[in-house]
């Protein structure tokens, strides 16, 4: 008797209309944004567990184990000192160096290092994104944060050298926590920005580290950008300003070397292309990742 | 009186693509690759999979339902795409609540500890703090993986696969689920695990759920299910009771 109700395939109304009369979903309909970043934040402490987890399993076999947090900031500082401060000697005019060089790397570091787990973040996560429904954005969000706490290992091993180099503790040293909010609403535009393209352009993954080589020499990490370009044309100079890491690793050197080479006039400017390119990226990102949220499941 | 049953799942018309990326050419050195893009040849490198082709069903409360099929007949596939993380090209799938997808292939990060994998599972699945908290020791518990001594701690890539199936198993059902879809994992682990998987399959549908199982193993099938799709190429071939389809399925088997 109940089988053969069981074995009816088909219902007497249309599916979508029992499906309606029911109170059915469509399955994995992208919800609109305002739900959509409803439901992102029910998942918060996914997104951190997740970001944690990442950054417990980087270091989850090496002997040191989490002290390399630590020991990765300080051996690439040491390794860019030795070639650009000791062996070809590029820190003429620049009075602290060491402090110079190492602000520009991590700061630059922070958003390499963001874009690149950001490409990878759907591709390498396609197991998890084909057997769970969860808010896709999770993914490159918590790229971002793994990033960030890495980032904050980072800061401290740099104040921990521009003291030991001899710069004072000043007040300016507070203005390092907008100017990190800033970059972090930047970079996770980024990740997801790159996140939807790495998932469509699979040979992104190839191209992306020379973007970012490009994009490193452009913004004046081993030399002082105004010093390079005081003779070059009005438009490279206008371009340069526009580079949004300028302001970020500019910035960061004035708040913490006495001698940092940026002149007084344009730190307003920069303040203001920095909160630009954040707001734009951010928003923009955002909102461009929302807009294929269906699609990542298939590859 | 088919009204009044109320429906969990509705597909209709279902039609599924995916791509596959890193698929081989006959030609694999870099020229070939270049002679490809020169005479405006298809890369051969990302495939498109038309797996399902036209599926239309409709799932009640409280059923448990069996697909069943070759190897590549799409039930898995389809199973993802009522799970809603693989799009349908055309026609739709509704569903009541959120389905969870419970496979065999529900990676976790290999590097942490069964423990935390449980609780990053909970969280996945839309659990607050508290409940993953709460459920994780549950789920070591049920999984049975620190009966052989302390292997909640270990991380993941030094389980052997039927534990690792069995953790995956026993997060996914840590949740009460309107629609659990299950990918092959009562086939592995042992003769206890699978009783105690079997029962707690029948537990969840007893609150009212519908469960979906894919399995080739038609005895767990038969022990489970009293309805079943088999599927063919991506295609129905047969939608009834158990008693029906399996024999005919297992005709068709012979045949081959």
């Amino acid at each position: 008797m109940a089988d053969a109700v069981v074995t009816e395939p088909y219902p007497a109304l249309a599916p979508a209309q029992l499906a309606a009369r029911h109170g059915l979903r469509v399955a994995g309909a992208r919800p609109g944004l305002v739900e959509y970043v409803r439901r992102l934040w029910d998942y918060r402490h996914f997104i951190v567990a997740f970001a944690n987890a990442r950054n417990i399993a980087t270091f989850s076999s090496a002997k040191l184990g989490q002290l390399w947090h630590v020991l990765t900031p300080l051996t690439n500082a040491g390794v860019y000192f030795l070639i650009f401060g000791v062996i070809l000697g590029t820190n003429k005019g620049i009075e602290n160096f060491v402090g110079f060089l190492c602000a520009g790397i991590f700061i630059f570091g922070y958003t390499q290092q963001v874009v690149m787990a950001g490409t990878k973040a759907i591709t390498d996560n396609m197991n998890l994104i084909r057997a769970l429904q969860f808010p896709r954005a999770s993914l490159p969000i918590a790229a971002t944060i793994t990033q960030l706490q890495q980032m904050l290992f980072a800061i401290a091993v740099l104040l921990g050298i521009v003291l030991v180099t001899g710069e004072p503790i000043t007040l300016k040293w507070l203005t390092l926590i907008p100017l990190l909010l800033l970059q972090t609403l930047f970079n996770v535009g980024m990740a997801m920005l790159f996140a939807r393209l790495g998932s469509k352009i699979m040979d992104l993954k190839q191209i992306v580290p020379f973007l970012l080589r490009t994009w490193l020499y452009a913004s004046g990490v081993f030399f002082s950008l105004g010093k390079a370009i005081a003779d070059a044309p009005h438009t490279v100079k206008v371009l340069l300003q526009l580079n949004p890491m300028v302001p970020f690793i500019e910035l960061t050197r004035e708040a913490l070397l006495q001698d940092s080479g940026v002149p007084p006039e344009s730190v307003t400017e920069m303040w203001l292309v920095a909160a630009g390119w954040a707001v734009v990226l951010g928003v923009g990102g955002f909102i461009y990742f929302w807009r294929g949220e269906k699609e990542y499941g298939r590859g | 009186m088919a009204d009044k049953r109320i429906p969990t799942v509705i597909a209709e018309d279902v039609h599924i693509t995916y791509r596959v990326h890193g698929a081989q050419n006959k030609d694999t050195s870099p020229l070939g690759a270049l002679k490809r893009i020169v005479r405006r040849q298809p890369s051969g490198v990302v495939r498109e999979v038309h797996a399902v082709k036209g599926v239309s069903f409709t799932a009640y409360e409280g059923e448990a339902i069996g697909l069943i099929g070759s190897n590549g007949s799409g039930k898995s596939t389809l199973l993802r795409a009522v799970a809603g993380v693989l799009p349908s090209n055309q026609g739709s799938i509704y569903t009541k609540g959120q389905p969870s997808l419970l496979g065999v292939n529900a990676a976790l990060i290999n590097d942490l500890s069964g423990e935390r994998n449980a609780q990053l599972g909970c969280l996945a699945m839309g659990m607050t703090i508290e409940q993953s908290r709460q459920a994780t020791p549950q789920i070591i518990d049920f999984s049975g993986i620190n009966e052989r001594g302390d292997f909640g701690s270990l991380p993941m890539r030094t389980y052997s696969s039927g534990m690792a199936a069995r953790l995956k198993f026993a997060i996914a059902v840590a949740k009460r689920h309107e629609v659990l879809l299950i990918d092959e994992a009562l086939a592995t682990g042992d003769a206890l695990f699978r009783r105690k998987s079997e029962e707690r399959v029948r537990e969840l549908r007893a609150e009212a759920g519908t469960v979906f199982l894919v399995s080739h193993s038609l005895s767990s099938i038969r022990d489970t299910c009293e309805r079943v799709i088999w599927l063919e190429s991506g295609v129905i071939k047969a939608d009834g009771p158990t008693e029906d389809v399996v024999p005919e399925y297992e005709a068709f088997a012979n045949k081959k």
